[in-house]
């Protein structure tokens, strides 16, 4: 399916928030959002990904 | 030193970590300046995320995540859960952003999502302006602490406006009270310290110096100068000279 990942087009074989994250390559420790709501970590497995879903990868930066 | 939120900073100063000419150069100004907090942020992870936030933990500092750059309530509540997520903390320094140019804090929206995060167990630290009934709404929220503005963000103005930063610190005498950016020498930070504030929160000052490890240095010298000097109960200014020479026993000589 066709989402937005971090702000870019993409298309991922995932189905699930957890799978995109493997199936991306993200395995330290980041905080994700879908469509601008918070998905907890516990719940990544259980969260179903639809098309054009907005997804948001974060992790820790330099800050202020 | 009061504590923050049930914890007992080991020094005033709290320093950020962005801006600095490199990674090692962040840690050498860090360890440098003995500061207790480190302000830290989260942001699309490129790769590069999990080798600074193992440097943060092997400092061995208290972590302070905060908002920056969020310009509405909802962008600022679910920011402050990643964080919560990501740094396993509380704490969340709460910025909310409604002025393009001078960076001044939405205090509105800053209230109410104080209210929002206070509710959901978060122990939040408001970037404020010096607003006293800002001040009042924000313990109405739920905060603890309060973190005025000493100047606009990286500005290095100083206390911009020390009158009304002075009545904070009279009208709030058992609040926790962190001057939160402006400053940009070591005298700004001394000064917030001898007006009795409680910490210092600076970045840009020391990260954009010219050298950031002295620089860190020299700020926490003067945090720690300013804190005694408010301890010792400075005099007051006067206008007129006063002889700090004993006059009586003066011999006659002309």
């Amino acid at each position: 399916m066709k989402i937005v990942l971090n702000g870019e087009p993409r298309e991922v074989r995932a189905e699930t928030l957890s799978d995109l994250l493997l199936e991306c390559g993200f395995t330290g420790r980041v905080a994700t959002a879908v469509n601008e709501d918070f998905v907890p970590s516990t719940l990544r497995v259980a969260h179903k990904l639809t098309d054009g879903d907005r997804v948001e990868v974060v992790a820790p930066m330099q800050g202020g | 030193m009061k504590t923050f939120y049930g914890t007992k900073l080991p020094n005033p100063l709290m320093l950020g970590t962005a801006q600095y000419p490199s990674p090692a150069m962040l840690e050498k100004a860090f360890r440098e300046s003995r500061a207790g907090v480190a302000t830290v942020s989260l942001r699309r992870e490129s790769g590069a995320g999990q080798t600074f936030w193992q440097m943060i933990r092997d400092l061995g500092v208290l972590v302070l995540p905060n908002t920056a750059g969020c310009h509405t309530v909802k962008e600022a509540v679910t920011t402050a859960h990643m964080a919560r997520e990501v740094f396993d903390t509380k704490w969340i320094k709460l910025e909310l952003i409604g002025h393009t140019d001078s960076l001044q804090p939405d205090v509105f929206q800053l209230v109410e999502a104080a209210r929002i995060l206070t509710d959901d167990g978060f122990q939040v630290f408001p970037y404020t302006t010096d607003d006293l009934v800002v001040a009042e709404r924000l313990f109405g929220a739920g905060c603890e602490v309060l973190m005025p503005w000493g100047a606009p963000i990286g500005s290095g103005r100083g206390l911009n406006n020390e009158y009304a930063l002075r009545a904070m610190r009279a009208e709030f005498a058992d609040v926790p009270l962190v001057i939160d950016a402006g400053i940009g020498l070591p005298s700004h930070a001394a000064h917030a310290m001898e007006l009795g504030y409680d910490a210092v929160l600076l970045n840009t000052a020391v990260a954009r110096a010219g050298d950031p490890v002295a620089m860190a240095r020299a700020m926490m010298l003067a945090i720690e100068a300013g804190q005694l000097a408010h301890e010792a109960d400075p005099i007051e200014a006067r206008d007129m000279a006063e002889p700090s020479t004993p006059v009586i026993g003066k011999a006659f000589l002309s």
